[in-house]
């Protein structure tokens, strides 16, 4: 009843072809992404912010990445959590090594490194397919991360083989290292995020997003009609990897503060890998989702027997948790194997009929 | 379709009243300590014993003498699997509920919790693990690692090692191997042994285990390969049982192989079998429940049925350390409230304790410890104390020590641990402070 496009009439292209073509979506959205930059740094205490939001949107970031990767260009990655380290390190690399520069530009600086050795991983691509490929992208975590591990010079010199953030400011103020509010860590975190996912949903409504599905549904048929796989493949491997990178930096700037490889291990890939099928392939918004899900969901179990005052040993809790975690995830894959996006949808399309479903 | 709704909800409802369940001020005269455990996972055979071990003091003492001077102490656990990022979860959540100090319980852990103590005025305490770097505790006021850090521990290993052969010159040409976790907590001996091995002419070699540790074929050929006179490890978790057992199966001389104190255990043994009668490993405590300490714990909880684990598993090695880690806890708060009264203290004041502790023979005794560790004092330029080693030897049923007390060779670690010091804290931006003036 509400939800309803009637006598919206477009009259220009521009306007038919918007991100938002609902007057409803737009407003909504609007009005989500300004609570998002003033509700929580008011009301949020320390634990929701560094606890809880901003490992959300750190990991929203890398699952936008990797689904520009795997959604979109039907790529399949297992390097990551690779990436991600290749932000990091670059990130500290080049905070260390010049502290002037504004820690936003040094961001975006090691997403372009994380970009270029995206790159280099992503020429097997051209040759390998599915399943293969993923195997092929595992070299390239295991290859990076023991890089990082064996070589001092990437740490300088540290003999504890750990990076930390520095204390860094942006307009005076500071937003990383230890001295950093937890509001201007999570402000940092959810520009970059919005802008990333601007930028990304633009990138896949225009022609390089097309060309990417294209190459996903059928190769050789994209070939034919014109577009050239060796440039399109290798774009969404390095823009993906740029996305992962600067979240890679992230972690370890704004969430962490310091970090070892350990961070980026394999694991990392498999839970960006699943945030982005959990929350929906080839969607945006089941990047938020997926991240949503994935991150939350485990600090959601762990928390509810205190609410409701139940105190069991910790092991037990931990392993019900992984249990709950594990079953609800093949719950929501066998009732919707598209992802939460899917559900997002029609849930959209019901409500638009709402209350005269027929 | 309704499942399917349901679920949304239950979705949403994860994602608001998510982190809601949190906060719960600690009450009045009581001290809140959050304790980071963890029961599950690849590291869980020595998280267990070791949270069992803090949990039964911290429970004495309630019991026993109604907490520390009539401040009951509050203790709640939070599982964090060794994981860093989960642990980043734990420490946020237990720290708004009023911590004064944590045990990390994991080097990883720890480094990331070191820029935030002072921020959080929250004490760390990594006993015997964590940053060699933060023993200068003129650059680093609010962390702690006595008894003993990573560094004057390799140290103590080489003594030993030049012990057993007949003097330190007889250490030219000998080979060490170094087995260790690739982590930082692994690599933390490397410096003070690649520092060493020319001083003393041993050929060192280094191998690596990457995480978790369960395949290490390829590391024990190397060792087969090379034929070490010595093999110093570093492990964690599953990776000792597995090199315990590596070590037995390639038939080393398990007397020549010295686990490092996170690396001799019960539970590092037992999968080796008879194969790992004769391991041996550092400590900074004896192991067994024969101390008056232990006495009190079976009469106070386990009697009664409140004990934190079974009977026979008090007086492990790592239920000795978490009782140890406990006590050093307290004793330091004692130490605080001695100056500033006998109530729940601020963060400021527990770090005054932890830096004035001074625990004596005497009062080991009181505390009914007495021959299970050494006295140790700590000040404000030496956050390690004067802690020493020891080496226990597994003899197929029990650790029993089997060397004197050894002095680290703090002339050669207390420099370079300077030096570290002044790295490590200019990355965060920090200025040294006077301890004159303290």
């Amino acid at each position: 009843m509400i939800y309803r496009e009637a006598g919206q009439f477009k009259t220009t292209y521009g306007a038919d072809q918007a991100i938002f073509p609902i007057v409803q979506d737009r407003v909504i959205v609007a009005l989500a992404v300004l609570a998002a930059f003033l509700v929580p740094p008011l009301v949020a205490n320390e634990y929701w912010l560094q606890a809880v939001l901003i490992p959300f949107l750190i990991y929203a970031l890398a699952a936008i990445g990797l689904n520009l990767l795997t959604g979109y260009a039907g790529q399949l990655s297992l390097g990551t959590g690779g990436f991600m380290a290749v932000g990091a390190y670059a990130a500290f690399k080049l905070t260390t090594a010049f502290p002037q520069v504004n820690i936003i530009a040094v961001f975006l600086l090691s997403g372009l490194i994380a970009a270029g050795v995206g790159l280099l991983f992503g020429i097997p691509s051209l040759r390998i397919k599915g399943f293969y490929l993923a195997v092929a992208t595992l070299a390239a975590q295991f290859f990076l991360i023991w890089l990082f591990n064996k070589v001092p010079w990437f740490v300088n010199y540290a003999s504890s083989g750990t990076i930390t953030a520095p204390n860094r400011t942006v307009l005076g103020v500071i937003v990383t290292g230890p001295n950093a509010t937890a509001p201007m860590r999570y402000l940092v975190a959810l520009a970059l995020v919005a802008a990333g996912a601007l930028v990304a949903k633009n990138l896949v409504r225009g022609r390089i997003g097309r060309s990417w599905m294209a190459i996903r549904d059928r190769d050789i048929a994209a070939e034919i009609i014109g577009v050239r796989p060796l440039k399109t493949k290798l774009l969404a491997f390095s823009i993906s990897s740029f996305y992962c990178g600067v979240a890679g930096a992230e972690l370890v700037f704004l969430f962490l503060g310091s970090a070892e490889t350990a961070a980026f291990d394999i694991n990392q890939s498999f839970l960006v890998l699943f945030m982005v099928i959990i929350g929906g392939l080839g969607s945006i918004l089941g990047s938020f989702l997926g991240a949503a899900f994935i991150v939350l969901t485990p600090i959601f179990l762990t928390n509810v027997p205190h609410a409701v005052g139940l105190s069991l040993p910790v092991a037990l809790m931990k392993q019900i948790e992984l249990m709950v975690f594990g079953g609800l995830i093949l719950f929501f894959l066998i009732v919707e194997p598209h992802g939460l996006a899917r559900l997002w949808q029609i849930g959209k399309e019901k409500l638009r009929l709402w209350p005269f479903p027929h | 379709m309704h499942a399917k709704w349901l679920l949304i909800v239950l979705l949403a409802a994860a994602v608001v009243a998510g982190p809601m369940a949190t906060v719960a001020p600690a009450q009045d005269k009581t001290i809140y300590i959050p304790l980071l455990v963890y029961r599950t996972g690849a590291y869980a055979p020595s998280g267990i014993p070791n949270a069992n071990g803090f949990n039964d003091y911290f429970n004495l003492l309630n019991e026993r003498d109604g907490g520390i001077n009539g401040v009951k102490i509050v203790i709640e656990e939070c599982e964090m699997q060794y994981d860093t990022k989960q642990g980043v979860e734990c420490y946020e959540r237990l720290k708004g509920k009023g911590a004064v100090l944590v045990n990390p319980y994991s080097t990883g852990i720890t480094y990331q919790l070191i820029p935030k103590a002072p921020v959080d005025k929250v004490v760390m305490h990594s006993m015997g693990y964590g940053m060699t770097a933060s023993a200068d505790g003129r650059w680093f006021p609010w962390v702690f690692n006595f008894p003993m850090t990573y560094w004057s521990q390799a140290s103590a290993f080489i003594k030993y090692v030049g012990a057993q052969e007949g003097g330190m010159a007889k250490l030219k040409g000998k080979k060490i191997v170094h087995v260790y976790h690739n982590s930082p907590y692994g690599r933390e001996a490397n410096p003070t042994l690649e520092t060493l091995a020319p001083q003393l002419g041993f050929e060192l070699t280094l191998l690596a285990v990457d995480h978790p540790g369960q395949e290490q074929k390829a590391t024990w050929l190397q060792v087969r390969r090379i034929n070490p006179d010595w093999i110093y490890l570093s492990g964690w978790g599953v990776m000792n049982q597995v090199a315990v057992k590596e070590a037995a199966t390639i038939g080393y001389k398990m007397d020549h192989l010295v686990g490092n104190w996170w690396s001799g255990s019960e539970s590092d043994v037992v999968a080796a079998g008879d194969g790992a009668r004769g391991f041996r490993s550092m400590t900074f405590h004896a192991a067994g429940p024969g101390f008056k300490v232990h006495q009190d714990v079976f009469k106070l909880l386990y009697d009664k049925g409140k004990g934190a684990t079974k009977r026979e598993l008090v007086g492990e090695v790592y239920y000795n350390r978490g009782m140890i880690n406990a006590m050093l806890n307290i004793e330091s708060v004692r130490t605080a409230m001695v100056k500033y009264g006998n109530k729940p203290l601020t963060g400021e004041q527990v770090r005054w304790g932890f830096e004035n502790l001074n625990l004596t023979e005497q009062r080991l005794e009181q505390i009914g410890m007495k021959g299970m560790m050494r006295p140790i004092r700590v000040s404000c330029e030496n956050h390690e104390g004067n802690g020493m080693a020891a080496v226990q030897q597994w003899d197929g049923k029990k650790w029993t020590i089997v060397s004197d007390w050894i002095e680290p060779m703090r002339e050669v670690v207390r420099p370079k641990l300077e030096a570290a010091a002044v790295d490590e804290a200019k990355k965060l931006g920090y200025t040294m402070r006077d301890c004159s003036k303290e």
